[in-house]
């Protein structure tokens, strides 16, 4: 392939995805300052079904990494467990509800809710590892 | 020749659904707007600080549109797309893919047309499933991770991931194709 047309190839595959693009920040600024960050810590219930709600909340926001570490140590000091906690941090990147319009456009609704659905139960699965080896050692 | 030519430019049905098409992408940002139009009504500092809040996430995100942009031409220029996804479909694919999500910055969504790219290309999804599991692992955010969580946490969490996005790779896989 000549660089031309790679460029135009590359130019064009990004220019597709820009209204998904558009769609998901937009949605992502909303997210933000809509939902306060107080209002977490009170989904949890600290309970057996904490970990399941880390990775449900976790699903449902959007945003860097960053916040999800600050928000999960928060929740950390406020009692909540290590691994709702760690289900919630992991939940938050590797799922997207915010993102999945985006993702069944470009990669396919089968693969997209396939993906999503697993990175959910993942969430819970790696969380419960994760804590069990600290126990561990 | 021409006939068929005007046939095509003038048919109502192609020009439908090529608007159609057009609209169809559109429709999810369009209607996110509706949303904010409809906090603005309610509350416009609200709608106003969202705002605010998008154009910050777009100002981030240039350099790794830049960077995809980029990645994506070199990828289109320099490997033919068939032998590049025969090479990511060995069993060293699953290692490339997690090395790759590690490494690559930005926000997930802006890597979609790269990886939209390689699946027309044939690359399996079980292998860009693992890269996606795999953006959730980023070095250069360790130092937080340590910072709220502790090391052995870290190097913990790091590890199964790693290790699990293989498996739901391959889960994917098996499912999807």
């Amino acid at each position: 392939m000549e660089l031309k047309e790679a460029i135009i190839k590359a130019g064009k595959g990004i220019w597709n995805a820009v209204p998904m693009l558009i769609g998901i920040v937009l949605l992502i600024g909303l997210t933000d300052v809509l939902i306060p960050k107080y209002l977490y810590a009170k989904v949890f219930t600290n309970s057996f079904f904490d970990p399941l709600i880390g990775s449900a909340f976790g699903s449902i926001l959007a945003g860097s990494p960053i916040t999800s570490y600050i928000v999960g140590g928060e929740l950390l000091i406020q009692g909540i467990s290590l691994v709702a906690v760690t289900a919630f941090i992991v939940a938050w990147v590797t799922v997207g509800v915010v993102t999945l319009p985006a993702e069944i456009v470009m990669l396919g609704k089968k693969f997209a809710i396939t993906r999503n659905v697993m990175s959910f139960v993942f969430a819970i699965l790696v969380a419960i590892i994760t804590v069990g080896v600290l126990n561990l050692l | 020749m021409k006939q068929i030519k005007d046939s095509l430019h003038l048919n109502p049905k192609i020009k439908g659904i090529k608007l159609k098409e057009i609209r169809k992408v559109w429709y999810f940002p369009i209607s996110i707007l509706i949303v904010y139009l409809i906090i603005w009504i309610m509350d416009s500092a609200k709608a106003v600080e969202s705002l605010q809040s998008t154009m910050s996430i777009f100002i981030k995100i240039i350099p790794t549109l830049l960077l995809v942009f980029t990645l994506m031409a070199l990828t289109n220029y320099f490997i033919a797309p068939k032998k590049l996804a025969s090479w990511l479909n060995k069993k060293h694919g699953w290692l490339i893919a997690i090395v790759a999500g590690i490494i690559s910055t930005g926000p997930i969504y802006m890597w979609y047309p790269m990886l939209q790219d390689l699946q027309k290309h044939g690359v399996k999804n079980g292998i860009i499933a693992t890269f996606l599991y795999n953006r959730a692992i980023k070095p250069a955010l360790l130092p937080l991770i340590i910072v709220y969580f502790g090391l052995a946490f870290a190097v913990v969490l790091t590890i199964v991931m790693a290790i699990l996005s293989v498996i739901q790779g391959w889960l994917v896989e098996k499912i999807v194709d």
